[in-house]
């Protein structure tokens, strides 16, 4: 149940290989990569900084999937989430799930998602046009982790 | 008892700190009675942790509550709701 929290970037084919390496009785891998977007909230997005809580990113990260893992049946979860300086169509983080059924790769993809956008002690600093600001909670990320 | 405190992102800028060790008095043994007495060094830190205000909190490395015990030792960190992903 690979998690890592790092600075570099990740080879997102690389990743499912390795994953998948050897498990013939896997059937489904669902995967979520998300990137940064060059507009956010009306303004240009020119730079941003991740910053997060060393020592409790890794555990927040494994919580979130060792519930996957009780709620559905699953052969392994992989999640790699960036820190520091990114720009642009840079990838951030990769959610990884794979399984015999799509079902619950799927399921389990997105579930790891929804929690990690108000569990995982990152944050996100935007710089625009008009200087440097903080990336604010959305409610309906709050939304998204309660409806499961 | 002391105990770690840490501020993270907007916060702490906010605040000017990125973290401290304090002893807090013996009435404060919960993450929420600790908001209440960082709130009471008024200025800045009324503001940032007046109840109004969305902070989030951990202890020892795990998401918390008003409610949680702290005890001596501990690591509690506040910062505002996650935006990670």
């Amino acid at each position: 149940m690979p998690i890592r929290v790092q600075r570099e970037d990740f080879d997102v084919g690389a990743e499912i290989a390795a994953l998948r390496a050897g498990n013939r009785r896997i059937g489904a891998i669902a995967s979520f990569v998300g990137t940064v977007r060059e507009l956010n909230e009306g303004q240009g997005v020119a730079a941003m900084t991740l910053e997060h809580h060393p020592g409790m990113t890794e555990r927040a990260l494994e919580a979130i999937c060792a519930q996957a893992r009780e709620r559905w049946d699953l052969y392994d979860v992989l999640v790699i989430h960036r820190y520091g300086p990114l720009e642009p169509g840079d990838q951030i983080v990769l959610v990884v799930v794979a399984s015999a059924h799509r079902g619950e790769a799927f399921a389990a993809c997105e579930f790891v998602m929804d929690y990690l956008k108000t569990q995982a002690p990152f944050w996100k600093k935007e710089r625009t046009g008009q200087g440097e600001r903080w990336v604010e909670a959305r409610a309906s990320d709050d939304e998204a982790a309660s409806r499961w | 008892m002391s105990i770690k405190v840490l501020y993270f992102a907007g916060l702490r800028e906010a605040l000017g700190s990125s973290g401290e060790t304090i002893v807090p008095p013996s009435g404060v043994a919960t993450a929420g009675q600790l908001r209440g007495w960082l709130r009471e060094r008024g200025g800045v830190w009324a503001d940032q942790f007046a109840d109004g205000r969305a902070v989030r909190v951990s202890v020892d490395h795990q998401m918390a509550e008003a409610s949680t015990p702290i005890r001596a030792g501990a690591e509690v960190a506040f910062f505002p709701p996650v935006t990670g992903g």
